[in-house]
C-alpha cells in the first residue's frame, strides 16, 4: 500500500521476510504473495532434543534393567489374587463415593441452611474429619468395638429396643467403608458447596418467582448447574480415593496394595509386583478420566453455542475427511477406474 | 383496551387486582420504600418511572413477596401476599404457601434467569408441571403455543444461550405466561438489551396489554409508558410521587422532581 508503483529496488521493511534475496523477483505491493520463513527457535529444539535423549534412556532402561522382571509381571498381572484384589479395591472406592458425596450434599446443604445449628453441626464435622488422618480414623474404626460394644436401636438417652455386638454388625470391610465414607464426606461437602455457591443467585430467584418447589430447585435447577464446578474438583477427589483404598491395608483388607505386599512377602520379588499394583491403579485411574470427560460433557448442556465433539466424533469425522481426501486423490490419476472397478 | 366492551367503562368501578398498601421496606440501615400505595385494577397497564435507587424494582419485588415487607401490606385479588389473617393475627405463611402464591403472580427479570441448561421449551414447562401438577403433555402443548405466541415457535429445542437477548426475554416472558398469572411484573425488561432489540419485547408486551392482562411494568421507556399505560406512576426516594394517566403525568406534570426527572430523559 505503501509503494504506488512497483519500484525494483527492494525497500528496507520487504528484505527481512525475504531472507537476503528480495530482488529475485520485481517487489509485488501484495505481501501475501510472499514466501514466509517460519521463526527459528533454537532453546526449544535444545530442549526438545534434550527431553528426547532422556525418555529413549528412561524406556529403555525398562525394557533392559533386569530388575523390573517383566516376565513375574506377566504371570501376576492377570492372576486370580490380583483381579480379586482389584475387584475390593473397586467395591471400596464406590462405596464410599456414593455415601460420601450423598453424606456430603446432606452436610453441603446443611452448612447452607439458615438454621445455626445445622451449619455449626456441618462445619463442626468438616473441621473434625479434615483434621483426622484417614489412616488413624481408620484404625479407630476398626477397633470400633472397643469404644462402642454394642450398637441398639431405642429412646435417645432412654431404653434400648433392640441391640447387636458391633463386630458382627460392621466387619472390617464395613468398618473401612465407614470410614473412607465419613472423611470422604468431608471433602465431598465443601466440594458440593462451592458448587452451589457458584451458580447465579438470579437462578434460585427465578425459580422461586415460578413457585417451583423447594426441594425441586435444588434438584432441577441448582444442582445440575453447580455439577459443572463440581466435577473437575470431585473426579480428583475420586481418584485420590481410588489410590487412597490402598491406606486400608492397615486393616488387612486383601485389596490390591494388601494382596500385592502379601504375595511379595512371600517370594520376595518386590519390584515387579509393585509395578503390578501400579499398572492397575494407572488403568482404574484412566477408565475413571474418561467417565469424568462424558459426565462433565452431560452437564455441559446448553452452556457452549456449539459443544465440541467427542473424541469418538472427531475420529469418525477424521477418518471421513481422509477417506474423501483419499478417493480425491485416486480420481485424477486413473479417472475411469471408477467404471471399470465397479463389480 | 380489548375489554372495554364487556366492563363497565369507569375504571374506577373495576376490581382491584394488584393493592399496595403503606409498604415500607428497609435494607440494614437504609429506607428504600416509606410508605408507598398503588392500586392496580383488573386489566390494567401500570407503569412505574423513576430514578435509579428509587425503589421501583424493589416494590415490584414485595408485590410477589421475593422481598418481605416491613410495615404495611400487598394483597393480590383480595389475598394477603405472603401472610395469612386469623383471628386478629398476620401469620406468616410458610415457603410452601409463598410458593403457591407466587404462581399467580408472574415475574420477568430484567436478566431474563432463564435456564441454561434446560432448553427452551422445558424452561416453559418445569413451572406448570412441578408447582401446578399439570400433565406434561398438556404442558407442552401450552408451551408450544405461547413460544408461537411470542414469535419463537421454532426456538422449542434451543439452549437460552443459542438466542439472542430480544428472543430470551420473549422466552422469559412466555415461561412467566405458562402459568396463567393472574398479574404480570416486569423488572426493567428492556435494560440489559442491545437498542435493536427493546422494540421487539415491548412489542410482545403491547400486544398482551391489547389482551387485558393486568401487568405491572418497571421500565425506562417512556415512549412505551406513553402508548401502553392506563397509569403511570412515578416514584422518587422510596415513595410514589404522583400518578395518573400518562397525558397527565407525562405531559403535565404537577411536581418539581416528576419535571426534573423528565426534562432530563425525554
Amino acid at each position: 500500500m505503501g509503494l504506488p508503483t512497483g519500484s525494483t529496488a527492494a525497500p528496507p521493511g520487504a528484505s527481512s521476510p525475504g531472507r537476503g534475496r528480495p530482488s529475485a523477483a520485481p517487489v509485488p505491493d501484495d505481501p501475501g504473495s510472499l514466501k514466509v520463513v517460519p521463526a527459528r527457535h533454537y532453546a526449544r529444539w535444545t530442549a526438545t532434543v534434550a527431553v528426547a535423549v532422556l525418555a529413549a534412556q528412561f524406556v529403555h532402561g525398562m525394557a533392559t534393567n533386569p530388575v523390573w522382571e517383566w516376565a513375574v509381571f506377566g504371570d501376576y498381572v492377570l492372576s486370580e489374587t490380583i483381579v480379586r484384589a482389584v475387584w475390593v479395591t473397586l467395591q471400596l472406592t464406590a462405596y464410599a463415593t456414593v455415601l460420601g458425596f450423598l453424606l456430603g450434599t446432606v452436610l453441603a446443604f446443611m452448612r447452607l441452611s439458615r438454621s445455626p445449628l445445622l451449619q455449626t453441626v456441618a462445619w463442626t464435622y468438616i473441621w473434625i474429619f479434615r483434621s483426622i488422618p484417614m489412616i488413624v480414623q481408620l484404625v479407630f474404626w476398626f477397633n470400633l468395638s472397643a469404644l462402642y460394644k454394642e450398637l441398639g436401636v431405642g429412646v435417645p438417652f432412654g431404653p434400648v429396643f433392640w441391640s447387636v455386638d458391633s463386630n458382627s454388625l460392621i466387619g472390617t470391610i464395613g468398618a473401612a467403608v465407614i470410614g473412607l465414607t465419613l472423611h470422604q464426606a468431608a471433602y465431598a461437602a465443601e466440594i458440593v458447596r462451592g458448587g452451589v455457591v457458584s451458580v447465579d443467585p438470579g437462578q434460585l430467584e427465578a425459580a422461586a418467582a415460578l413457585g417451583i418447589p423447594r426441594l425441586r430447585q435444588i434438584r432441577r435447577i441448582v444442582l445440575p448447574q453447580a455439577m459443572r464446578a463440581i466435577l473437575p474438583t470431585a473426579g480428583n477427589e475420586i481418584i485420590g480415593l481410588l489410590k487412597g483404598t490402598s491406606v486400608v491395608y492397615v486393616m488387612s483388607i486383601g485389596e490390591l496394595f494388601y494382596q500385592v505386599q502379601v504375595i511379595y512377602g512371600r517370594n520376595g520379588r518386590v519390584i515387579p509386583l509393585l509395578l503390578v499394583a501400579t499398572a492397575w491403579y494407572v488403568v482404574l485411574t484412566s477408565l475413571l478420566s474418561v467417565a469424568q470427560y462424558y459426565v462433565e460433557r452431560h452437564y455441559a448442556r446448553g452452556a457452549d453455542r456449539t459443544p465440541p465433539p467427542t473424541p469418538l466424533q472427531r475420529a469418525c469425522r477424521l477418518i471421513r475427511t481422509l477417506r474423501a481426501a483419499a478417493a480425491q486423490r485416486e480420481q485424477p490419476v486413473v479417472p475411469l477406474k471408477p467404471l471399470g472397478g465397479s463389480r | 383496551m380489548s375489554a372495554v366492551t364487556s366492563e363497565p367503562t369507569d375504571p374506577v368501578t373495576r376490581q382491584v387486582m394488584v393493592d399496595v398498601h403503606g409498604v415500607h421496606k428497609s435494607f440494614g440501615p437504609l429506607e428504600v420504600l416509606r410508605g408507598v400505595d398503588l392500586r392496580v385494577r383488573t386489566g390494567e397497564v401500570t407503569v412505574i418511572l423513576g430514578p435509579s435507587g428509587s425503589g421501583k424494582s424493589t416494590l415490584l419485588r414485595t408485590i410477589n413477596h421475593l422481598e418481605k415487607v416491613g410495615q404495611g401490606w400487598i394483597a393480590i385479588d383480595g389475598e394477603l401476599v405472603g401472610y395469612r389473617r386469623s383471628g386478629g393475627k398476620l401469620y406468616e405463611l410458610k415457603e410452601k404457601d409463598v410458593l403457591k402464591q407466587r404462581t399467580g403472580i408472574g415475574f420477568v427479570f430484567q436478566n431474563f434467569n432463564l435456564f441454561p441448561h434446560l432448553t427452551v421449551l422445558e424452561n416453559l414447562v418445569e413451572a406448570p408441571v412441578s408447582a401446578l401438577r399439570r400433565p406434561r403433555r398438556e404442558a407442552e402443548a401450552t408451551a408450544r403455543r405461547l413460544l408461537a405466541r411470542v414469535g419463537l415457535e421454532d426456538k422449542a429445542d434451543a439452549y437460552p444461550r443459542q438466542l439472542s437477548g430480544g428472543q430470551q426475554q420473549r422466552v422469559a416472558i412466555a415461561r412467566a405466561l405458562a402459568l396463567e398469572p393472574k398479574v404480570l411484573l416486569f423488572d426493567e425488561p428492556t435494560s440489559a438489551l442491545d437498542p435493536e432489540l427493546v422494540g421487539e419485547v415491548l412489542d410482545v408486551i403491547k400486544d398482551l396489554a391489547r389482551t387485558g392482562t393486568t401487568m405491572i411494568v418497571v421500565t425506562h421507556e417512556i415512549g412505551f409508558a406513553r402508548e401502553v399505560a392506563d397509569t403511570v406512576v412515578f416514584m422518587d426516594s422510596g415513595v410514589v410521587v404522583e400518578q395518573g394517566p400518562p397525558a397527565a403525568v407525562l405531559d403535565a406534570p404537577r411536581h418539581e422532581r416528576t419535571r426534573a426527572f423528565l426534562s432530563k430523559v425525554l
